[in-house]
């Protein structure tokens, strides 16, 4: 077998175990916190007997031993089967589904924007270290990394569509305009405008920050001189030379962060309202919905172990003295 | 619980209603002559998003006023609490109070197709809400019999008088479910609960979980020429900033409840394409109050209870934390429900008056100046509540008290507070018109149950108080039921079981366009059907 096959097998199966660890952590996680989804409903319903309480109890099957809980639960996870929303009447299954377009259309445009942009950003920064280029550069990057992600949200909201009325608030599309085709993609790429900005500003600070430090570090080395002595032109000493060596760190942030994706953006979501998963976790938890939660920790965790697998692969390739081994 | 008692021999006639309702129509559009024509959308906030739509199955706030829509009672409430025809065309009640027979409108049909008759309401307040609702089981459960004399006319017969019975049939405290649906089904796991089936002016049309609901004209309903709007979009806007937005700029064209934060009200009441009302409550008319732990100590004192009531300054409460929002309470019915008693103790904003009354109780300046330490569990239902908090730590240490704020979420609130682990926390709850619906089960004995949120969580026991409210639910005369419940007020004031704050009010905004939005007591949660759009 070559080595990269038993490399990737081997990660699979320690993935596994990986997973099923964190399904019974997450298990005990969820059900540490006070109060259960019985609780919640008759505390939102405004009025309740104890046959209320009761029933939803048995109908959430809380009256069971937690041990016998985690039983079904387990034997649930190993086969790939998420669960029941009682509270939402419905498989954990779809409602991630419904919930997943609205969150990776936000988080990957805004991830996928913020990593050239960073990257280029932080390139140019570093290349022209000490200009007023630089000094605009990282003084924007800092603002929009330390500013509260919800704020810069209600103040692009307030500027471009209370003010100036250019763009639409919140949602993900017109409701009830009726758009068709063409129309419809637009009028939901319009709705994407500000909260993928709000998101993107924030990961671009990070990828600009990062890509700079690392190029400043990278740019006055031996190699770097060498291919200045050879007469390269500029740009492929800066794309070739010195980009290759110094991106490890922003791959390893961005592998990080491309893991996170699928778990949207809480505050964004909030913010814009868009039906993202981000939303629907943060309502399971309040709701103490635990199948939902669990689904989408669940979800999440399998796709962090597989972007840490590719993000290990991606090394190798950028930088072959990285060896992968198993 | 919703029912009050109302000594009612005579029969209302649909045709008076539609007199009555008439008329203040034509007040509400003064000099403009505006047909009520067909068409138009409006989109209404709906914060937080409902678990279901079926009203039999879960009567959450937001529950109640989408599924309003869908779902209709026999019968509704006048401003006033009197009440008016629904599904019910006419009602008797016998004289000696136990016998309640209704007459249906025969024209109505549910959204499938079916007619809807006397065998639904049977099945609806005998079975399934019996097994689903527990304020309708709490008064259905008084019924000896419950029995359809023809297709169109049902009896109610109860064990003993309960005066507030015909309350009980607003849609909220017992939407009418379909039988032909749920008649021998797990009623909890029906797959028709997904696509909810009723007999109101909108039906269900689609549902995007997280983003909107939308309901669309009943063609077939049965008032004829209604409804007037072509649809209604629920919209779920999670941020509050983003909601005020969201009037701000016409995106919405109604709000109710806590949808808006009480500290954007007094902005958004200076919008020129709104209009707020605080109207359209009186049916739930919650009061909110600190609720005290009786069993701790110092709070098992009742001086220092009065003392509390002393120390809290309920008029800025009301100006400054609700922005003008609501009335100061002074006991435990809100004066829109039926019953209230204004002639009690009197509790001023009086710091002096609380330090007397806990250096009378022993509680004596300790060297640091306190007198004594409590707990302050803050509900978690906004930030209102939470100033609200700040607001109590200061004037309780003022007299010397010292308040630890505790903060937990939704869920560890209930769970706290119904297992009597708090000193002090918050609380509201609807009165539901009537003190034997919404008053009685915070204050009597029997209903200290643990684990039972909206009980007597205070433990609060007085066997006189006890006795007084049963005698004033057992009977339908209405003198002898003001007298009685005057009597329980002044005792309960006296002994200060929690320490009431204000009447709350909840401010709508209604875009100007629509009409007719809050025209009952149940206000926004109603069916909407005579809701209409003026076009330019």
């Amino acid at each position: 077998m070559p080595r990269i096959a038993l490399f990737i097998s081997q990660r699979l199966v320690k993935a596994v175990f990986v997973i099923l660890a964190i399904a019974v952590f997450n298990f005990f996680l969820v059900h540490a916190a006070p109060g259960d989804p019985a609780a919640v409903m008759a505390g939102e319903a405004g009025a309740a007997d104890a046959k209320f309480v009761e029933q939803l109890r048995q109908q959430f099957g809380l009256d069971r031993p937690l041990y016998e809980q985690l039983g079904t639960y387990m034997s649930k996870v190993v086969q790939a089967d998420l669960g029941y929303s009682y509270r939402q009447q419905r498989p954990v299954f779809d409602l991630l589904m419904d919930r997943l377009p609205v969150t990776l259309s936000l988080t990957l445009t805004a991830f996928v924007l913020a990593l050239l942009g960073g990257v280029a950003l932080g390139t140019l920064a570093a290349m022209r270290a000490g200009t007023w280029s630089d000094t605009a550069i990282t003084v924007v990057g800092l603002t929009a990394y330390a500013t509260p992600i919800f704020w810069i949200g209600l103040m692009l909201i307030l500027l471009f569509s209370v003010n100036l009325g250019w763009l639409p608030a919140f949602g993900t599309e017109s409701i009830g305009a009726g758009y068709t085709g063409w129309d419809a993609f637009l009028d939901r790429a319009k709705h994407l405008v500000l909260p993928v900005t709000t998101l993107g500003l924030f990961y671009m600070a990070v990828y600009t920050r990062l890509t700079r430090a690392s190029i400043l570090e990278v740019r006055d080395m031996d190699f770097v001189k060498t291919a200045r002595a050879k007469g390269l032109p500029e740009w492929r000493i800066v794309s070739v030379h010195i980009l290759r060596n110094a991106i490890l760190p922003v791959i390893t942030v961005a592998g990080f962060q491309a893991g996170h994706l699928i778990g949207g953006s809480i505050l964004i979501e909030t913010v814009f309202a868009l039906p993202g998963i981000g939303r629907l976790a943060f309502e399971a938890v309040l709701q103490r919905d635990y199948q939902v939660l669990l689904g989408i920790f669940l979800l999440t965790s399998v796709v962090v172990v597989v972007f840490n697998l590719l993000t290990d692969l991606i090394y190798s390739l950028v930088d072959p003295r990285i060896e992968v081994a198993p | 619980m919703s029912n009050r008692l109302r000594h009612f021999r005579q029969t209302l006639t649909a045709a008076a209603l539609a007199a009555a309702l008439a008329a203040p129509l034509a007040l509400t559009v003064p000099g403009v002559a505006v047909a009520q024509e067909r068409g138009g959308t409006m989109n209404i906030i709906v914060q937080p998003e409902p678990p279901i739509l079926v009203l039999g199955l879960n009567q959450q706030g937001p529950t109640q006023t989408v599924a309003g829509k869908i779902y209709q009672g026999l019968l509704t409430f006048s401003f006033d609490l009197k009440p008016q025809p629904e599904l019910a065309e006419s009602w008797e009640v016998s004289p000696d109070g136990k016998v309640y027979t209704f007459k249906l409108v025969k024209n109505a049909k549910w959204h499938d197709g079916k007619p809807f008759t006397a065998h639904d309401v049977v099945f609806s307040t005998s079975k399934l809400l019996m097994e689903t609702h527990p304020r309708a089981r709490a008064t259905f459960s008084k019924c000896e019999k419950i029995e359809a004399l023809d297709d169109y006319t049902v009896q109610f017969t109860l064990k003993e008088p309960f005066g507030p019975f015909l309350q009980a049939f607003e849609v909220s405290s017992a939407p009418m479910m379909p039988k032909h649906i749920y008649e021998g089904t797990d009623f909890k796991a029906n797959p028709a609960n997904a696509t909810p089936i009723g007999t109101g002016p909108f039906k269900f049309k689609e549902w995007n979980k997280g983003s909107y609901i939308h309901l669309v004209r009943n063609d077939e309903y049965w008032k004829t020429g209604k409804p007037y709007l072509d649809d209604i979009y629920f919209r779920v806007i999670p941020d509050a900033a983003s909601r005020a937005v969201a009037v701000e700029q016409g995106t919405v064209q109604q709000t109710q409840f806590n949808d808006i934060e009480t500290f954007d009200v007094p902005r958004l009441k200076g919008l020129p394409n709104v209009e707020m009302t605080t109207k359209g409550y009186e049916f739930f008319a919650p009061l909110s109050w600190i609720e005290i732990n009786t069993r701790n100590k110092p709070l098992d004192d009742k001086r220092f209870r009065q003392a509390m009531m002393h120390a809290i300054d309920r008029k800025f409460i009301r100006d400054k934390i609700w922005f003008g929002l609501g009335r100061p309470a002074t006991g435990p019915v809100n004066s829109v429900t039926r019953f209230h008693e204004s002639n009690v103790r009197k509790y001023d904003f009086d710091p002096k008056k609380a330090e007397a009354l806990l250096e009378e109780a022993g509680f004596k300046k300790g060297s640091d100046g306190t007198r004594a330490k409590v707990r302050l569990l803050v509900m978690p239902y906004g930030e209102t509540w939470t100033r609200l908090g700040e607001y109590v730590k200061q004037a309780m240490k003022r007299v010397g008290v010292d308040v630890t704020l505790e903060t937990t979420d939704a869920a560890g609130w209930v769970n706290r507070v119904s297992n009597w682990d708090y000193d002090l926390t918050f609380n509201f709850v609807y009165q539901y018109g009537d003190p034997a619906l919404g008053v009685s089960r915070t204050y009597v004995s029997e209903n200290i149950r643990k684990g039972v949120m909206f009980s007597n969580t205070m433990g609060y026991a007085n066997p006189e108080v006890d006795k007084l409210f049963a005698q004033a639910a057992q009977t339908n005369k209405d003198e002898e039921r003001q007298q009685l419940y005057s009597a329980a007020q002044k005792i309960l004031v006296e002994d200060v079981p929690v320490a009431w704050l204000l009447e709350m009010e909840f401010p709508t905004f209604v875009d100007k366009r629509f009409k007719n939005a809050v025209t009952t007591a149940i206000g926004v949660n109603e069916s909407y059907d005579s809701v209409y759009m003026v076009k330019k």
